[in-house]
């Protein structure tokens, strides 16, 4: 590290540029609140600018339009604003609650912000999986074919297999083939599909078979991938004997799901919820997006993994949120209750079940706040 | 590798410039993630762990530490969120790296 950067001047900081942090920094902004995004990419929209395809939901969840623009809409609205300042290729390395103060390393530089409130919309990692090969090259995250693809416009490989059928796997795949690579097959350890039926419904026209109750067990190669070797599963996820085929490829794709990122979270003091359902643990936080750090709200995947619709909202309610933290007004309750409802309707339908489920279980986690900090401003 | 025909995207690359791996020059556009270059002219093989095992890029977005590479002599490079210059001298990273 050389020098320090001068600290701008905010009463917030947004750790994360994506679809939460975003819509958390038009609310403050839109306050007239200073406050300061900070994100590791080159350019704000975190994963949303290598989303091609279209949203679901309604128009208030800009149902119809394609992430990367969505993306670009946002940024854009919230650089309309004076009092926002957005440090890009910052990465956040620690908070230290007791004088609020953030720590971000930067330009070869560490730099310390002081904050009245802080919200981690930090996202999420993908998963590995266990088998062996898996780190050979060659193996990808899906989310990482899709910035390959979608955002440099490289082709990752010549002949795909991918492993997940939820919504990344299906996505995924099909960008592959609109980026002209072969998908051999779609192995889900699941006996059934995880993902939107419609997405599903796109790999079959394009003649790739989605194989349910069936995994990988190797990639093969000695140092880059040649191809899989696959196996049937029985109804208790072990494999059966005898099932096991080989099919050749130069990439495997990992679509097993993504864990929140609560690095920032763990040093800032947060306690932290194992909650399966929400992609493992995550900081334990209230209707309003709070953590038990006073001051340090959380929004997006890194509050529990889900889709980039609710971290929108989630966004939104953390920034209404801290918006009211550090200037209590009257309309809170309204606006809040507003957006909470869009969330509640977002998460009604049965593919949401899990998150329910989640939600559930963590305000059942809810901690004794007493001696944790929790005890307010 | 790389794509030129897309059904929805049109990519907007910086001007071509050219760099080098493993003392090979290579051509690339300024700005993309070394990583990315290095895909598109066929290298995947990005680093040896310390037992020797071959690695490439896993996350591309700069999470995990498979795709460190050393770029002017300077180890731990992420090459898939480092934005590619013209004239950097890129290498494989063997084992943990070097500190000059």
């Amino acid at each position: 590290m050389t020098g320090t950067a001068t600290a701008p001047l905010v009463e917030a900081a947004i750790i994360g540029g994506g679809p939460a942090g975003l819509c958390a920094a038009l609310e403050l902004a839109r306050a007239g609140i200073r406050c300061l995004v900070v994100d590791r990419q080159h350019v704000l929209g975190g994963q949303l600018i290598k989303q091609t395809h279209r949203f679901f939901g309604s128009r208030s969840e800009r149902a119809g339009q394609r992430g990367f623009e969505i993306g670009k809409q946002l940024a854009a609205e919230l650089l309309q604003h004076d009092g926002v300042t957005v440090w890009l290729e910052g990465t956040a390395v620690g908070y230290y609650a007791e004088d609020r103060t953030l720590l971000v390393e930067r330009d070869g530089a560490l730099c310390r912000v002081h904050v009245e409130a802080l919200i981690l919309a930090t996202g999420a990692a993908e998963r590995a999986l266990a088998f062996a090969g898996n780190d050979l090259p060659g193996v990808y995250g899906a989310g990482a074919v899709q910035t390959l693809m979608n955002v440099y416009g490289v082709r990752p490989g010549e002949r795909a297999v991918m492993i997940g059928a939820g919504n990344i796997g299906l996505i995924v795949a099909y960008q592959l083939i609109q980026a002209g690579v072969e998908v051999a097959a779609v192995l889900e350890a699941a006996p059934a599909v995880g993902g939107y039926w419609v997405h599903a419904a796109k790999l079959a026209r394009a003649g790739v078979p989605i194989m349910t109750s069936h995994s990988i067990v190797a990639a093969l190669g000695t140092d880059q991938v040649t191809g899989v070797r696959a196996t049937k599963l029985d109804a208790k996820w072990q494999p059966v004997q005898g099932s096991q085929f080989e099919v050749p490829c130069d990439l495997v794709c990992l679509a097993v799901g993504l864990s929140p990122l609560t690095e920032l979270a763990t040093l800032a003091g947060c306690q932290l919820a194992y909650v399966p359902e929400l992609g493992g643990y995550v900081p334990w936080h209230d209707e309003e997006m709070q953590t038990t750090v006073p001051g340090v709200f959380v929004a997006g995947d890194a509050a529990g993994v889900e889709e980039a619709s609710s971290a929108m909202i989630e966004g939104t309610l953390a920034g209404l949120a801290v918006v009211n933290y550090l200037r209590p007004h009257s309309q809170y309750a309204a606006s809040r209750k507003r957006a909470a409802a869009q969330l509640a309707a977002l998460r009604a339908g049965p593919t949401a079940e899990r998150i329910r489920a989640g939600l559930l279980k963590l305000s059942d986690h809810r901690p004794r706040l007493a001696g944790t900090g929790g005890e307010g401003k | 590798m790389r794509i030129h025909d897309h059904p929805i995207l049109e990519f907007r690359r910086g001007p071509e410039i050219e760099f080098t791996f493993e003392g090979q020059v290579l051509k690339g556009y300024e700005g993309e993630p070394i990583a990315a270059a290095l895909h598109a002219a066929g290298v995947r093989v990005l680093r040896t762990t310390p037992s020797g095992r071959a690695r490439g890029l896993f996350c591309a977005i700069g999470n995990c530490s498979s795709c460190y590479v050393v770029v002017d002599g300077v180890p731990n490079v992420r090459s898939c969120t480092e934005p590619l210059r013209a004239g950097m001298a890129v290498s494989r990273q063997h084992g943990l790296g070097e500190l000059r």
